[in-house]
């Protein structure tokens, strides 16, 4: 028996100790030991890798594109912004220091 | 993931059929990227994966001829390098036949119609590798072909193809460079290196002028490609843009061209040249090239030999003995 029709475990590489892992693809593989190696050989070749994470596809659960409208804010959510509140503009308008 | 072939509704004639093919379309005009459980169209399905096979096996079948040079090399970083470019191509084979698979067809079912016989490969390598200069032509002028090809196919509407195309085309930047860099080497050489690339360049002028496919007065498919943005240039148009680059950079290295007919069109902006014979494209795709039966059974005894491996893998992963690899059974 030769079936390599194994289960897929989705990549996610980190380049530099710190920074986020990002989601670079998939291999198959029997096992999440063997889906390290290959991962390995498939995705750094060339780009610097401090850590490598495979995880089973059937362990990921997504939202569906056709539900995205689910993300939509219902009210103007701007009050949770930085950008939603113009405070150099009423400062000046208190005092005339022009560095506030 | 693999989708399920019923209720789909996505042929001519199904409920909806009509309404959902017009706001697909719509979002793909958009530059919408489509992603494996969004309702595509059975034939948009249909021609991704025929596609996306033919280019798995070109990966796999075009590391054949080169492979088969590693031990030639004449220097220990051309042998590295090519090793690297070996790799690469396998590599990129399983990229893409994982982004074929999300489109439902399995794997192993394309692995297995490409030793059958039964799955194209690009036209290219159905030709031998007959001389270490064929090698540095292959990896110049083949993978730059590629590229304009790939380059285009990445900023495709299919989303898994797209981004494995985006990482083939990164890797494939050393691949061209490197190539370039020992057609140089073989043009600024002995007067016998410099015959070997022109006489390399003779043989594959006509294979590498058939890569982008039929003229497009011939291509049946082009007007569908296009409006699905799977394809956003015509055969033509990519040969063209090919010949637009790489011409001058041929000319540079003081190399001719076997085609009496080829000219710079100066009003039409174009190259002129003698139109491939189209239906040789044909049979050779089909499997009538000089190489077509020994490439398959190159790629028939690697999946051959390389079964103790996965059975290896499927052993130790269900903590049954490892089998010994032939080799030391035998001894």
């Amino acid at each position: 028996m030769h079936d390599t029709q194994w289960r897929v475990f989705e990549v996610f590489h980190q380049s530099t100790r710190g920074e986020p892992h990002v989601h670079v693809g998939s291999v198959h593989a029997p096992d999440a030991e063997s889906a390290v190696i290959l991962a390995k050989e498939q995705f750094s070749r060339r780009q610097a890798c401090v850590n490598m994470w495979v995880v089973p596809a059937e362990a990921i659960t997504a939202t569906r594109y056709e539900d995205a409208d689910m993300f939509q804010h219902g009210t103007d959510k701007s009050y949770r912004e930085a950008f939603g509140y113009e405070t150099t503009k009423r400062a000046r308008a208190v005092g005339d220091m022009q560095e506030i | 993931m693999v989708m399920l072939a019923e209720n789909r509704n996505d042929k001519p004639g199904d409920p909806g059929f009509e309404e959902r093919l017009a706001a697909f379309e719509d979002r793909v005009a958009r530059g919408d990227k489509v992603e494996p459980g969004d309702w595509m169209p059975a034939d948009y399905r249909i021609e991704l994966v025929r596609l996306i096979h033919v280019h798995s096996n070109s990966e796999i079948c075009g590391a054949l001829p080169e492979g088969g040079w590693i031990p030639h090399a004449p220097t220990f970083k051309r042998k590295l390098a090519l090793c690297a470019k070996v790799q690469d191509e396998v590599g990129h084979a399983q990229l893409l036949y994982r982004a074929a698979e999300t489109l439902g067809k399995p794997r192993e079912e394309m692995l297995q119609e490409l030793i059958d016989g039964k799955a194209k490969f690009s036209n290219v390598f159905h030709y031998p590798a007959k001389t270490w200069a064929d090698v540095a032509v292959i990896a110049w002028l083949i993978d730059a072909a590629a590229i304009v090809n790939q380059t285009m196919m990445s900023e495709g509407s299919y989303g898994p193809y797209s981004r494995a195309l985006k990482r083939i085309c990164y890797e494939e930047a050393f691949h061209l460079t490197h190539g370039y860099d020992m057609c140089i080497t073989l043009a600024t050489g002995t007067p016998v290196q410099r015959e070997m690339l022109q006489d390399a360049l003779n043989r594959w002028w006509k294979p590498i002028m058939m890569f982008h496919g039929p003229a497009d007065k011939e291509s049946k498919h082009t007007e569908k490609l296009m409006r699905w943005r799977i394809k956003l240039k015509t055969n033509d148009q990519q040969r063209q843009q090919f010949l637009k680059k790489y011409l001058p950079k041929i000319f540079n290295l003081k190399l001719t061209l076997p085609d009496p007919n080829l000219r710079y069109d100066e009003a039409a902006k174009e190259w002129r040249y003698t139109e491939p014979d189209w239906a040789e494209f044909l049979s050779v795709v089909r499997g009538n090239g000089p190489m077509s039966a020994e490439r398959v059974q190159s790629r028939r005894l690697a999946h051959e030999q390389g079964a103790w491996v996965r059975d290896a893998l499927n052993a130790a992963a269900t903590n049954q003995p490892v089998p010994m690899p032939p080799a030391v059974l035998a001894s």
